[in-house]
């Protein structure tokens, strides 16, 4: 084989092995089965004058206001709100876990310094410091962002430090011998070792974070998706307050869709992923 | 002898503090250029540890060791890292411009017949391809001194078979000095100019192999030589233990 063919199949070859698509789309289909058959009778409950619907409006209902929102722009903007907070503090997350986590995982002195002091704070339940965040930050934005921040810093640092001191010594040996430095070590053994556990550690920090989230814009906010929410409850607006529930619910499903696919890009080597396409 | 290329003198290793029973006990050993030793052993006699120290991964605290610079290892198992594809773990650590560096890997590679799996992930290699990964990434390196830590002990009969004519095929183009550590008696004839065997952390045999290469099982002389090693090692031609025999 010559040098000029084997670099073009150099990018990796992805052998799909899909089963039968049409046998796949029924299977998936049936999944969704029960929760329309709920929504369906939610519906019908409601039509029926099983319930009031004041305390629990129906789908229609909800549909229809979600359209006003997005029509009236209203949906738009505190949306926006809630995702730069989620994401300023999911930045602020990223780089305060991601540092730990290095500074600990890498070395003995960092691990005695940080990792008995991180572990007593983490069994702390972070949202009971909501009484002391609002005393020293207020209960404007610096609160809301500090929560998410505060939630999501503790499992990217846990599953990044657990990850890198997880990594196999006889890779670390074999790269060693292969001539390889600290740093090199670092580079190409210990950080893509420690990249998959980092990966769940990031999930769960997305999770935590829109739980922050919910918790942070109840505290006297005035725009956000957690306002929207709390200002329909004044009005006894159950349709609006269930839009909001249904708008988070799509962002930590749309956070959650991101992580896998930043896992299927950057954990293409697994075996489980491997072959999969 | 060619000029050696490894010396050993005094060579001990304990594990557990200075009155530790030694794991190598006063171990001189010398190992020609291009030579090519196997080194036999039951388990626990010593020979992981005097590869290790070899190898580097183990501090020489006793005695004195000349080792080459450059040395390779191939493991047991292939360590390759998973997240990288084979060709960049035979790349792994090479200094130079990245298009040299990649077209020796893939030279390498191709001499292990393993060219057309250069952009695979190591996990979706057979154990033959990985431990054939294995030696062109210790191949590249353009070695003195191969060290071997029974890299084909996991290997099925038949892929064993070829890997170890695909080795002898290696040395005898490239001529490193060799130190194969294995429990397999029939591997060490059939590859070394030299046997040594370990035992109790000293070399109680240095055999020399005059058999013609390429080596055959049928060859006159094998045999007599395999039963003088199983007799060292202490093992009688039917695999009893002589020891307990007697």
């Amino acid at each position: 084989m010559s040098g000029q063919s084997l670099g073009a199949s150099l990018p990796l070859r992805r052998a799909p092995s899909r089963p039968d698509l049409g046998a796949l789309r029924l299977d998936r289909a049936r999944r969704f089965v029960v929760p329309v058959l709920l929504i369906l009778l939610w519906q019908a409950g409601a039509e029926a004058g099983l319930f009031s619907i004041r305390l629990l409006a129906p789908p229609s209902a909800i549909l229809a206001a979600a359209w006003q929102l997005i029509l009236s722009g209203e949906l738009l903007h505190h949306l926006l709100v809630s995702l730069r907070r989620v994401a300023i503090g999911l930045a602020i997350a990223l780089g305060a876990g991601v540092s730990l986590g290095l500074v600990a995982g890498l070395s003995r002195l960092g691990e005695d310094a940080l990792d008995a002091t991180l572990q007593m704070l983490r069994a702390l339940p972070f949202l009971a410091l909501v009484p002391l965040l609002i005393l020293w930050l207020g209960i404007g934005e610096a609160t809301k962002i500090a929560l998410v921040a505060l939630g999501a810093t503790f499992p990217i640092y846990l599953t990044l430090f657990g990850g890198i001191r997880s990594v196999d010594p006889k890779l670390l040996e074999a790269g060693r011998v292969f001539g390889l430095d600290r740093a090199a070590l670092i580079r190409h053994v210990v950080l893509p070792a420690a990249l998959p556990q980092a990966l769940v550690g990031l999930r769960y920090a997305l999770g935590t974070a829109w739980l922050s989230l919910v918790v942070g814009e109840q505290i006297n906010a005035t725009a956000g998706i957690g306002y929207l929410v709390m200002d329909a409850r004044e009005f006894l607006r159950t349709d609006i307050i269930l839009v909001g529930l249904l708008v988070y619910a799509l962002l930590g499903l749309g956070a959650d869709q991101l992580v896998r696919v930043i896992e299927r890009r950057a954990l293409a080597w697994r075996p489980s992923l491997v072959g999969e396409g | 002898m060619a000029a050696p290329i490894l010396r050993l003198r005094d060579l001990t290793r304990r594990f557990h503090g200075p009155d530790a029973p030694p794991v190598l006990d006063r171990l001189d050993l010398t190992i020609g250029a291009g030579e090519f030793v196997a080194l036999l052993g039951r388990s626990g006699s010593g020979k992981t540890t005097l590869l290790r120290t070899l190898a580097g991964l183990d501090p020489v605290t006793e005695g004195e060791a000349l080792l080459p610079a450059r040395r390779a290892v191939v493991f047991q198992e292939p360590r390759l890292l998973p997240w990288k594809p084979v060709w960049r773990n035979v790349a792994l650590g090479l200094p130079g411009a990245a298009e040299a560096v990649r077209q020796r890997a893939l030279a390498a590679l191709r001499e292990v017949e393993l060219a057309h799996r250069a952009g695979a992930w190591p996990l979706t290699l057979s154990g033959g391809e990985a431990q054939r990964a294995g030696l062109a990434r210790a191949l590249v390196r353009e070695p003195d001194l191969l060290l071997l830590d029974e890299p084909f002990a996991a290997l099925d009969a038949l892929t064993r078979l070829r890997m170890q004519s695909l080795v002898a095929e290696l040395w005898q183009a490239h001529r490193p000095a060799v130190l194969l550590v294995t429990h397999d008696v029939e591997e060490a004839l059939l590859l070394a100019d030299r046997v040594l065997v370990l035992a109790g952390g000293r070399l109680v045999q240095d055999l020399a192999v005059d058999l013609p290469r390429p080596r055959r099982r049928a060859a006159p002389g094998f045999d007599a030589l395999r039963i003088r090693l199983l007799a060292t090692l202490g093992v009688d031609e039917d695999g009893h233990d002589a020891a307990r025999a007697a």
